[in-house]
């Protein structure tokens, strides 16, 4: 219990460092910790299909993409990063602590939650979930990754003509 | 046949992408065509019974089923033709080959995504392809790479992020407390007592809140929609948020709450809320997009006070009435397009007197505001009409009342944009103005003409288009 504990204060932590740090390839980094992880906590939790999947397309897949992004990019001057910083640690530094507080006050709550958990049909095999029970949604996650490569497209090459 | 409604625009995609360089001009055409296909498959399924079993082979290649009703036809013959307006605005208003050539494109993507949540009978399916139309139209506000199209999109993003996690967090209660998520199922652990259930539904209903744009969650729509390029604001207003957010709603709200509808003061609330809310902040504005972006959260708010109505006749009037919204604020923003391409300005206080430069983007954008405010006999008069019976019949009499007179506040702003925009002398600086080019008028007279045509011909319409009642 108190390594989940942790393991949960650490993805916290790693979660607000991507967002919250300036440079686009810390948050890439911060992001892909984030997904390892949460797809410890997923394996240690029995999720081996939802774990593997994080860590494989999250951690893995998306990690590369952006860090292959950024390395497209340039980074912004270190004065005017630094100033940005303390822009949003000045609007922003109630949020994590609000966060805090929720989860503390969340913690207390004991609903009266009746939970009817069932047994999955089926053999769980990845190929079965997603070639024949999940089709439809895997279709929509190539749509998705076609958007992703259509931003790319489009900010990039605006980018290209302005440099010109 | 509901396959290649999903199919035929992805290869669209592809094809476009296999075009050489130089062929790519072809690309907005490409896409109008196929936008073209999709309304009227749409619009001619209402009248003949068209043998389907001619694609059932689609079935038995591809393992997902899809399921298109009345509902879903409406959804996609809005699109369709919203989408057919947007790629002509695009053809006038962008001037960039390249910029063409991927708007072309990513109104493809966002239109599967569309189809996608016009007919999915799963939640889990309707939030995938709720993220394939959202990201889509992420980049699309981008596209014109100004800081306000990045700040538009930025808070869309957040907002749109806010509303995946109370989604997928629905989804995971769903799957705790009903073991699948398919409508069916759904509307089965709905009747079952069970506070998981009902805590799901309301976090699925707020990420479709926020989606909507509903108040309280509406901050982000009006900086996206005027921080977006011309043909991204027809093509968002008209369909995207439609679709993704209220559409959605309607959707579950048909097909897994049932008549008895324990949630629905939630409905009529927020309803409310954004009906005036939206009303009133529109009052306020002086550049023309924003007017419209906030008219789009007070009729959003109509479309889910009906839903909190009587829900036979509620259902019927929320589909007219996203069907009437779509059609006219799609022309509205067009007509918007064509102010800013004339005057170089969106600013109504700088305004005044144009109406008679622009005697037909005047006379199309009255058509348009009337209709939504709810005139006789235009196609927004029927629907708020049937809005208030649903209410009526429900005994929602206070929440009747608060709808007959956000109507007049409607009607209110909208008098004021035309007599800011469109009467009086003609301001001097505007002495060169011209009527609008005929690329941007054929869209707007199109629309104009269809709403008009709806009013005038309301039983036919409600026949065809809902098939005399949901």
């Amino acid at each position: 219990m108190i390594w989940m504990t942790l393991l949960l204060v650490v993805l916290v932590l790693a979660a607000l460092w991507a967002s919250m740090t300036t440079a686009l390839l810390r948050a890439a980094l911060g992001l892909a910790l984030t997904s390892a992880l949460l797809a410890v906590v997923m394996f240690s939790m029995g999720a081996t299909l939802a774990a593997v999947m994080e860590l494989s397309v999250c951690a893995g897949l998306i990690s590369v993409v952006l860090v292959s992004v950024t390395s497209l990019t340039q980074r912004r001057p270190l004065k005017e990063a630094l100033a940005n910083r303390r822009s949003r640690l000045r609007r922003y530094w109630p949020l994590p602590l609000v966060l805090i507080a929720v989860g503390v006050a969340l913690s207390f709550v004991h609903a009266p939650v009746e939970i009817a958990l069932r047994v999955p049909t089926g053999d769980g095999d990845v190929r079965t979930v997603l070639w024949s029970l999940r089709q439809l949604d895997l279709f929509g996650q190539i749509l998705i990754l076609l958007a992703g490569v259509f931003g790319v497209l489009v900010l990039f090459r605006k980018e290209a003509k302005h440099d010109d | 046949m509901s396959h290649l409604l999903l199919l035929v625009p992805f290869l669209a995609v592809v094809f476009l992408n296999l075009l050489p360089k130089r062929a790519r001009g072809a690309a907005l055409w490409v896409s109008f065509g196929v936008l073209g296909l999709e309304a009227a498959a749409a619009f001619v399924e209402r009248f003949s019974s068209i043998d389907s079993s001619a694609f059932a082979w689609l079935e038995s290649v591809f393992g997902f089923r899809l399921a298109a009703d009345h509902l879903s036809g409406l959804a996609m013959l809005c699109a369709g033709i919203v989408g057919m307006a947007a790629l002509l605005v695009a053809r006038r208003t962008l001037k960039d080959a390249g910029e063409k050539f991927y708007f072309a494109n990513l109104v493809l993507v966002a239109l599967v995504g569309i189809n996608g949540i016009a007919m999915v009978r799963d939640l889990f399916s309707l939030y995938v392809f709720v993220e394939v139309t959202a990201i889509a139209t992420f980049i699309l506000i981008t596209a014109s790479r100004s800081e306000r199209g990045f700040e538009g999109a930025w808070k869309y993003i957040i907002l749109s992020v806010i509303a995946s996690v109370l989604m997928l967090t629905s989804i995971g209660f769903f799957l705790l407390s009903a073991g699948d998520v398919t409508f069916d199922a759904v509307k089965t652990a709905l009747g079952a007592p069970g506070s998981l259930t009902w805590v799901a539904m309301a976090l699925f209903l707020c990420g479709l809140f926020v989606k909507g744009g509903l108040v309280p969650f509406h901050g982000w729509l009006a900086d996206a929609y005027t921080a977006a390029p011309a043909p991204v604001s027809v093509f968002m207003a008209g369909i995207v948020t439609k679709a993704s957010g209220i559409f959605a709603l309607l959707r579950i709200v048909s097909s897994t709450m049932g008549s008895a509808l324990p949630g629905r003061e939630i409905l009529l609330v927020v309803g409310a809320l954004t009906i005036v809310v939206g009303a009133f902040l529109a009052l306020g504005q002086s550049n023309m997009k924003r007017m419209l972006a906030y008219s789009s959260v007070s009729q959003m708010g109509y479309i889910v006070l009906a839903l909190g109505g009587d829900l036979s006749l509620g259902i019927l009037a929320a589909g007219l009435h996203f069907f009437n919204h779509a059609i006219s604020k799609s022309q509205l923003f067009a007509n918007a397009a064509a102010i800013e391409e004339q005057l170089g300005t969106l600013n109504m206080d700088e305004m005044g007197g144009i109406g008679a430069r622009m005697p037909v983007t005047a006379g199309t954008t009255a058509v348009a505001t009337l209709s939504i405010a709810g005139l006789p006999p235009l196609a927004g008069f029927w629907s708020k009409l049937l809005i208030v019976l649903a209410l009526w019949n429900a005994k929602e009499y206070g929440f009747a009342v608060v709808a007959i007179l956000a109507s007049l506040v409607t009607l209110a702003y909208f008098l004021s944009l035309q007599r800011r925009v469109f009467f009086g002398k003609t301001h001097s600086k505007w002495a060169h103005v011209k009527e609008a080019a005929p690329g941007l008028l054929v869209p707007v007279v199109a629309l104009a003409l269809i709403t008009i045509a709806l009013g005038i011909g309301f039983p036919f319409a409600l026949r065809v288009l809902l098939g005399g009642g949901a």
